[in-house]
């Protein structure tokens, strides 16, 4: 069990590493707009979603209906069904709450994180407690010390620490990489999202890309 | 908190959760057609790779490809070391003082 969330915790250290900038930012701007440290731990603790928080708290301040903020914020994170139900063939031999627990933690970063140690079929749930728990925890410290400093805190980006989470996609990318149809899909995935990013709102490029990408990738036959 | 605010909370919480909560716990629980999971298979690659391809090439609404955009540039030495490593730590340090060394010479 120890070696588990230890084995978690390691996994979770890159995505402490990119949520802390992405935190720090949010919480800085939630702060400009008017929002408490509590509002920014709740919604820390109970949404945990990046983008979609950043996309709030700028429609907040612009005065949009919370109806619009909600819909938005469903629109947003839809992408997290593909990953939840992509894991579902890998975690069968886990318990449904046990399967609930795990799937309230699901993350761009965390999941894409937990998935090589899922794919062998024998993840253990305490691998996805360290995992999950590190990270929603940095998320959590993060977004509340950056509304609680406020602009004190010097621009992350002259540390580099913006590109903590483009440089993990690319590590995760390159990990899950294993033969030319996965090089396909990578493109296909990329460039429609690419393109999509200029004609539909929100994330919602994410969510089509990785739809038609996948099916691109069902349709090519393996190759080593 | 204001009581705005809770509902807001609240309502954001419910569509964010039953999307992340619903597929991995009633799908695990059928044994889905091989179609079905070789088409899941592929959702890693493509997901990641839908979210990095914007996030390296738009800067500030349009798309860049010049050398003048940073995170492209920054993208290099992150590959490399991703590639020669397979570390993510190691890959995330990389994009870090990379990104950090080229925002120092290019402003």
């Amino acid at each position: 069990m120890k070696n588990e969330v230890i084995k978690g915790w390691k996994a979770a250290v890159p995505v402490a590493l990119g949520y802390l900038p992405l935190g720090l930012a949010f919480g800085i701007l939630a702060a400009r707009q008017g929002l408490t440290w509590i509002d920014v731990f709740f919604m820390s603790l109970l949404v945990y979603a990046g983008s979609a928080q950043f996309i709030a708290s700028a429609m907040l301040s612009s005065g949009s209906a919370a109806a619009a903020i909600i819909s938005t914020t469903f629109l947003v994170n839809l992408r997290h069904l593909l990953m939840s139900a992509s894991l579902s063939p890998l975690l069968k031999h886990l318990s449904s709450p046990i399967l609930a627990w795990i799937s309230l933690g699901i993350t761009d970063e965390t999941f894409a994180a937990g998935y090589p140690e899922a794919s062998g079929g024998k993840a253990s749930p305490w691998f996805y407690f360290g995992l999950n728990g590190l990270s929603h925890f940095s998320w959590i410290v993060s977004t509340v010390t950056g509304c609680l400093l406020g602009s004190r805190i010097p621009d992350p980006e002259k540390w580099g620490l913006d590109f903590a989470l483009p440089a993990m996609f690319i590590g995760l990318l390159l990990m899950q990489m294993k033969n030319r149809k996965d090089i396909i899909v990578a493109l296909t995935g990329g460039i429609t999202a690419l393109v999509l990013s200029f004609l539909v709102n929100n994330s919602f490029n994410v969510l089509i890309a990785a739809i038609t990408a996948a099916f691109t990738g069902v349709v090519i036959k393996n190759e080593a | 908190m204001k009581p705005e605010m809770i509902y807001l909370i609240l309502g954001m919480s419910l569509v964010t959760q039953l999307p992340r909560l619903l597929p991995l716990v009633v799908l695990s629980r059928l044994s889905l057609p091989p179609i079905v999971i070789r088409w899941l298979k592929q959702i890693p690659v493509a997901v990641l790779s839908a979210l990095l391809f914007p996030s390296l090439l738009i800067a500030d609404g349009i798309l860049s490809l010049s050398l003048n955009n940073t995170a492209l540039l920054a993208a290099i030495p992150s590959i490399i070391v991703a590639a020669k490593t397979k570390n993510l730590f190691l890959t995330v340090l990389a994009g870090i003082a990379s990104s950090a060394l080229l925002q120092f010479f290019m402003s």
